[in-house]
């Protein structure tokens, strides 16, 4: 090296130092640890908690169905619902639920053709919470329609009136946004599932498993023939969710922005709404993912490299919407318009003041703990932190939708929105939908991706013999 | 039924033993044979010497059909079969029918994507030759196999037995029909 650099004073090649790498499987297991663990989970017998879980996540979700039975043979104004605010609860819940939905595709998606690999150990889990978190997301404005029985008008379909739909609207833009995204999503879960399944098939003992997890593996037999175009076809689809799910909370913020009222028509709305998704997504996934690991001893899959990751992704996400608050208050001073001004005003200082210095606390001062390694390690810290992230978001939603609507154009037509039993008795029972969702996929499907953590093991490296 | 060949099938233990064996398969000439591994292991496609995939194709004319079906339709239906006056707009543009036709790209070019991938692998298929060997669950946990079809135009019996054993398999099996 040294006569070369003598007679050529630039250097034709310079080698990077290769940074060390965190291992993103503990210990060194080996890959039938890997299947036995997370095959394990399936196969044990149901654990007693799950059936107390399974209860109560039950329960909680008859919630949901009481209110919804009552809102229908009644009418939407049970949910507290009156001019001004025809948005109150239900569309808040709707972009929460929706939002969280959001960190399960980046996950699968956007850490996917990063080239993210510690993804593998969390994207199965996480793409579950995306499918069950639209599931939730989607019962409230298809009640909030009022007549429910009308809500296929939303498609494009022949009726009896024979007008279409009107394709200006974006909340039409919206119907065709999330369905495509939980369609999307579920095919996307799915075909990340079938070379999983063929293990779980392979392993199974009963007829009914074998019936079951073989006909959904669709015969899968791992040849490498098949995984070359499975491979590309999951790469493709990681590119195709990575535009849609960007484009749904896009679409998501076009509710609000394409309307006139100040405080919602921005053009921040769109990124802010799309980094909030992201944020609260993380939130969630943490919140889930700490007890699963801890009950289920992943400690070696999810590793604090795992939990150091997601951390920093919420310090970024929760940095970024600090920063949109901010500039949406620096915007509405400087464009100099007093209607714009009040709005931000009144949310900081007007009647639902409350809400709006929880979404603050929330969302900018708590996820700022994450800089420091120490809080980053400590798991039972970092889950309150995620509950706070939870909540925070959701209180955004409720800022951005209530105050605004509260104080429109016409001071005689203010109002003030309180929630009714029904409305809290609607909104509780969707995180038992959710549980009950998340608790059958634990109990019937492989939690982690078993192929692809074994594909990132140390070991699978075809030069890593000796 | 006859108790015709179907092929010769190895077994490997770690990810580098197939893939060096792979590579002498393919530089012998073989056509009609395959790897069975519990992943995808990073660089077989050329240790085989595979073709790029097709799948991609299949992509294209699900998103082209997905912009051109959004596209048609709110043409179709705004503006020539229901004209809808809404505040003095214009019945089409291309503008506010983008949203809905970028979702239908979207979703017709997943699908595309999945449907490609399955008609390329012709799977679901339940049946396979290879489901005959005792281990083979095991392709799915941490053994990795390789697979030499009878219908290869290099296949000879003790030849390609002596050339499995000599790229470092742990065990051979005749495989029928």
């Amino acid at each position: 090296m040294a006569e070369t650099t003598e007679s050529h004073p630039i250097l034709k090649e310079v080698d990077p130092v290769i940074m060390p790498r965190a291992d993103l499987v503990g210990n060194n297991r080996s890959f039938s640890w890997i299947t036995e663990k997370i095959c394990g989970i399936i196969e044990e017998k149901t654990p007693t908690w799950w059936w107390v879980c399974f209860c109560v996540a039950g329960f909680l979700a008859s919630f949901t169905v009481v209110g919804i039975v009552y809102l229908v043979s009644t009418g939407v104004g049970v949910w507290g619902l009156a001019n001004p605010l025809n948005w109150g609860w239900a569309i808040v819940n709707f972009v929460f639920w929706i939002g969280i939905g959001h960190a399960g595709t980046l996950i699968s998606a956007i850490l996917c053709l990063l080239k993210q690999k510690w993804r593998t150990s969390i994207n199965r889990a996480a793409e579950a919470m995306t499918i069950f978190a639209v599931v939730c997301a989607g019962i409230f404005p298809v009640f909030h329609v009022g007549r429910v029985w009308l809500a296929w008008w939303l498609f494009p379909l022949p009726n009896a009136n024979g007008i279409w739909p009107n394709f200006r609207s974006p909340l039409l833009w919206d119907v065709f946004a999330v369905s495509t995204y939980a369609t999307v999503s579920v095919l996307f879960w799915y075909v990340g599932m079938i070379p999983d399944l063929a293990t779980v098939r392979d392993r199974a003992k009963t007829k009914i498993r074998k019936f079951f997890y073989g006909v959904f593996a669709m015969g899968w037999r791992g040849s490498n023939r098949h995984w070359s175009n499975y491979e590309m076809a999951y790469l493709i689809l990681a590119g195709l969710s990575t535009p849609l799910v960007l484009s749904v909370h896009t679409i998501v913020s076009f509710d609000f922005a394409v309307a006139l009222i100040p405080g919602w028509h921005t053009t921040i709305f769109p990124p802010y709404f799309v980094a909030g998704a992201v944020f609260s997504g993380f939130g969630m996934v943490l919140t889930l993912m700490l007890p699963l690991r801890a009950i289920y001893g992943l400690d070696d899959l999810i590793t604090q490299y795992h939990i150091d990751c997601m951390g920093k992704i919420i310090l970024a996400t929760g940095s970024i919407v600090g920063y949109a608050y901010g500039m949406e208050f620096f915007i509405a001073r400087y464009g100099a318009n007093s209607f714009e001004l009040f709005a931000f005003v009144n949310r900081a200082f007007g009647p639902y003041a409350w809400a709006y210095w929880i979404m603050l606390f929330c969302n900018v001062v708590t996820p700022q703990l994450f800089w420091f390694k120490k809080i980053r390690s400590n798991i039972a810290l970092v889950w309150i932190i995620s509950i706070f992230v939870n909540i925070g978001m959701w209180f955004e939603r409720f800022v951005i939708i209530v105050t605004t609507l509260a104080r429109n154009f016409l001071p005689s037509s203010w109002g003030y929105f309180s929630p009714t039993i029904v409305d809290i008795f609607t909104y509780t029972g969707t995180f038992g939908v959710f549980s009950v969702l998340y608790l059958l996929f634990i109990r019937f499907l492989p939690l982690m991706a078993m192929a692809e953590i074994k594909a990132v093991s140390p070991a699978a490296d075809p030069h890593h013999q000796h | 039924m006859s108790n015709k060949v179907y092929g010769l099938l190895a077994r490997f233990d770690t990810p580098a033993a197939i893939m060096s064996a792979a590579e002498k398969v393919r530089d012998a000439g073989y056509k009609k044979w395959d790897v069975i591994t519990p992943f995808p292991i990073h660089g077989m496609d050329g240790a085989m010497g595979l073709r790029r995939s097709r799948v991609p194709r299949f992509t294209l004319v699900g998103g082209s059909l997905g912009f051109t079906i959004g596209m048609s339709m709110i043409f179709f239906m705004n503006k020539f079969d229901y004209p809808l006056i809404v505040g003095g707009k214009p019945f089409f543009s291309p503008m506010f029918a983008f949203p809905v036709s970028y979702e239908l790209t979207i979703l017709l070019a997943a699908f595309g994507t999945i449907i490609g991938m399955f008609l390329l692998n012709r799977l679901p298929m339940h049946y396979h030759p290879i489901l005959k060997y005792d281990d083979i669950h095991k392709s799915s946990d941490d053994q990795f196999f390789l697979v030499i079809e009878n219908s290869d135009p290099e296949f000879n019996k003790a030849e390609t037995n002596k050339l499995l054993s000599d790229v470092g398999s742990l065990e051979i099996q005749e495989l029928e029909e």
